[in-house]
């Protein structure tokens, strides 16, 4: 085993690491419907994986018990092996896991700096920031302006422009680079190409490609088959409330996963 | 790859064909460097307007630019300017205050009668009518945040709540300033005058207000919640922001500006009566609006409503000075809201 953590190929990170972030058995009810029937997901280092099924197949519900949003039934969740229990995207946050919603969660009137550290903001040392509540905008600057380098987005003219004066795609690219920013532990990232054109879809694959080869391991969730068989390192096939099955794009072919996904095939062992 | 000016595909928010990619710069028309301009300063706008209104009146009438109808215009605009900027915070969170008026009048009715009819000692009367006003505040935002109500159905239920109040606390009688403790008209006096320019201390309690919040807004963590809650509630949730917090202490906030409004208006009337304060509430928003912040929430600077409450001030100055009748300013000032109201509509399409 190698001790350095860059890239693992999906058969070496399942067989000699342990999951980073683990679902065993989530049950999401809303009423006499049940949106979950068995979440179970395992995510280990170092590998993009996507998260693809039919609507109402239960990823959704999946995805914000993973990441806060909403409290299952029940059903454990195990980050690093420990069990955490989040009861709001705050507390996830905190412990290290940053998602990425469709809706983007950036504030449009604030400039890309503001949007970086929304909810974080830095504030100066001394008495200017413990009375004056001063933030460091300097230093935040700064700092947005490295991790959008990071992730070659030093395009962007300006810092301080409004995000609002952005395309789509430099949109997306903001949200990104805040979750690989601050996510610690692992990145979500929910249809992040969905409303995007091809050039600036292709440009956010290698964002995420990016994140992961910087050692976040990555959980995409996309209706774009394209897509996920040209990031993705596993597939995780939901299917009715459960994991069907767990595939990789090596393995089986665009149209064998739709049919898995459609219930057309038997779903085949899962590859971890 | 991004420099192709071919570069397309449809945004998420922009649904124009012809989306820029990633790097892309574009040529501009004059008219959308304008909007451009206005977009990121928006405080230009409202402070063209203001230059233009001064030089014109200023030509209108040889009295306009002497030092005592300037003070005079000042003193006029000072109550305005300072409920305004409690309303400025609370349109920049999407949301809207009718209750202002009510807040302040009734707050200076309350430390009034406090001082007057129950002869508590004038400082602790002044104190108890700042927190009363306060508690009205978050009182609508207690209504907004927990029962997640409209802020217009809500602080118009508190508008006739307050004013109905106000008539019972006072029964309609107004109390004369020379019957209250002195520290109440205070801040109608003087505090320095420059050759006829005179400054009132109420004027100076004012500015120090925009000062103050000018800071909190561009300069704390408070002040950009404050902005990403009125841009996008939604997202400023889920980027961890305790949107329900920031709400509940602008409408708190705000209301503390309101009493301290009704403090400074105490002063410029010598006298607290309950009858006065309904325009307060349309010419607020006038001058917030004046001023260039979105009724849309999350874009705004306090600076502009000062710069919106001087328009009013000097148009209703000017207006009377030119020899134009009273009842026409109302139309004057409602045009220059229909205007700024449609260029904040039209800045707000801007594209990069």
């Amino acid at each position: 085993m190698t001790t350095d953590d860059a890239l693992f190929t999906a058969e070496e990170t399942t067989a000699m690491r342990e999951p980073v972030l683990q679902a065993r058995g989530i049950v999401k009810r809303y009423g006499p419907v049940t949106a979950l029937a068995s979440g179970d997901l395992e995510l280990y280092p170092g590998e993009i994986l996507a998260v693809i099924g039919d609507n109402g197949a239960g990823k959704t519900s999946l995805i914000k018990a993973l990441c806060g949003a909403i409290i299952p039934d029940s059903g454990e969740i195990l980050l690093d092996g420990q069990q955490v229990r989040f009861r709001n995207p705050m507390e996830a946050r905190l412990a290290g896991i940053e998602t990425v919603y469709q809706s983007l969660a950036v504030a449009p009137g604030l400039d890309i700096a503001d949007n970086l550290f929304l909810g974080r903001e830095e504030r100066k040392s001394g008495v200017l920031g413990s009375v004056f509540r001063m933030l460091d905008k300097k230093h935040m600057r700064s700092e947005a302006r490295r991790h959008m380098s990071e992730l070659g987005i030093a395009t962007l003219q300006n810092i301080g422009q409004a995000v609002e004066s952005l395309s789509g795609g430099q949109r997306q690219a903001v949200a990104v680079a805040r979750s690989a920013a601050f996510g610690s532990k692992v990145v979500i990232l929910d249809e992040p190409t969905a409303a995007l054109g091809v050039k600036e879809g292709q440009r956010v694959l290698q964002l995420i490609r990016d994140v992961r080869d910087r050692g976040l391991p990555v959980i995409l969730i996309s209706h774009n088959m394209p897509h996920v068989f040209e990031v993705a390192d596993r597939i995780h096939i939901q299917r009715l409330g459960r994991r069907a099955t767990v595939i990789t794009p090596q393995s089986h072919t665009m149209s064998e996963a739709v049919a898995i996904m459609t219930g057309a095939a038997e779903p085949p062992p899962p590859v971890a | 790859m991004a420099n192709d000016p071919t570069s397309g595909g449809a945004t998420a928010t922009a649904p124009t064909p012809d989306a820029p990619g990633f790097d892309e710069r574009r040529t501009a028309t004059p008219l959308q460097r304008i909007q451009q301009l206005l977009h990121a300063q928006p405080i230009l706008g409202p402070l063209a307007v203001l230059v233009i209104a001064i030089i014109a009146f200023s030509l209108v009438s040889g009295r306009f630019l002497s030092t005592a109808n300037l003070g005079l215009v000042l003193a006029q605009v000072t109550v305005i300017a300072a409920l305004a900027l409690g309303q400025t915070l609370v349109i920049l969170t999407a949301g809207i205050d009718l209750s202002v008026g009510a807040i302040a009048v009734f707050s200076s009715i309350l430390m009034a009668n406090t001082a007057t009819k129950l002869g508590v000692p004038g400082p602790l009367a002044l104190i108890l009518g700042l927190v009363l006003g306060t508690a009205m505040g978050a009182f609508n935002g207690f209504l907004v945040t927990r029962f997640k109500l409209p802020p217009f159905i809500v602080t118009l239920g508190t508008l006739s709540i307050f004013f109905s109040l106000n008539s019972v606390v006072s029964r309609s009688e107004t109390i004369r300033g020379a019957d209250m403790p002195t520290i109440m008209t205070a801040l109608g006096d003087n505090a320095f005058s420059l050759g006829g320019f005179r400054v009132t201390w109420g004027s100076i309690v004012m500015l120090a207000m925009f000062a103050f919040f000018f800071y909190a807004l561009g300069n704390t963590a408070w002040g950009k919640h404050v902005y990403a809650t009125g841009d996008d509630i939604e997202a400023a949730r889920l980027a961890g922001i305790r949107t329900d917090r920031v709400l509940l202490s602008v409408y708190t906030v705000a209301g503390l500006i309101y009493a301290i409004g009704a403090w400074i208006l105490m002063g410029r009337l010598a006298s607290a009566s309950p009858n006065v304060g309904i325009e307060y509430n349309l010419d607020s928003i006038t001058a917030v609006v004046l001023g260039g912040t979105s009724l849309f929430g999350g874009r705004g600077l306090v600076l502009g409503t000062l710069v919106g409450a001087l328009i009013v001030g000097v148009f209703r100055n000017g207006l009377a000075l030119g020899g134009v009748d009273v009842v026409w300013q109302g139309t004057a000032i409602g045009l220059l809201v229909l205007v700024a109201v449609a260029i904040d509509q039209w800045i707000r399409k801007v594209r990069a």
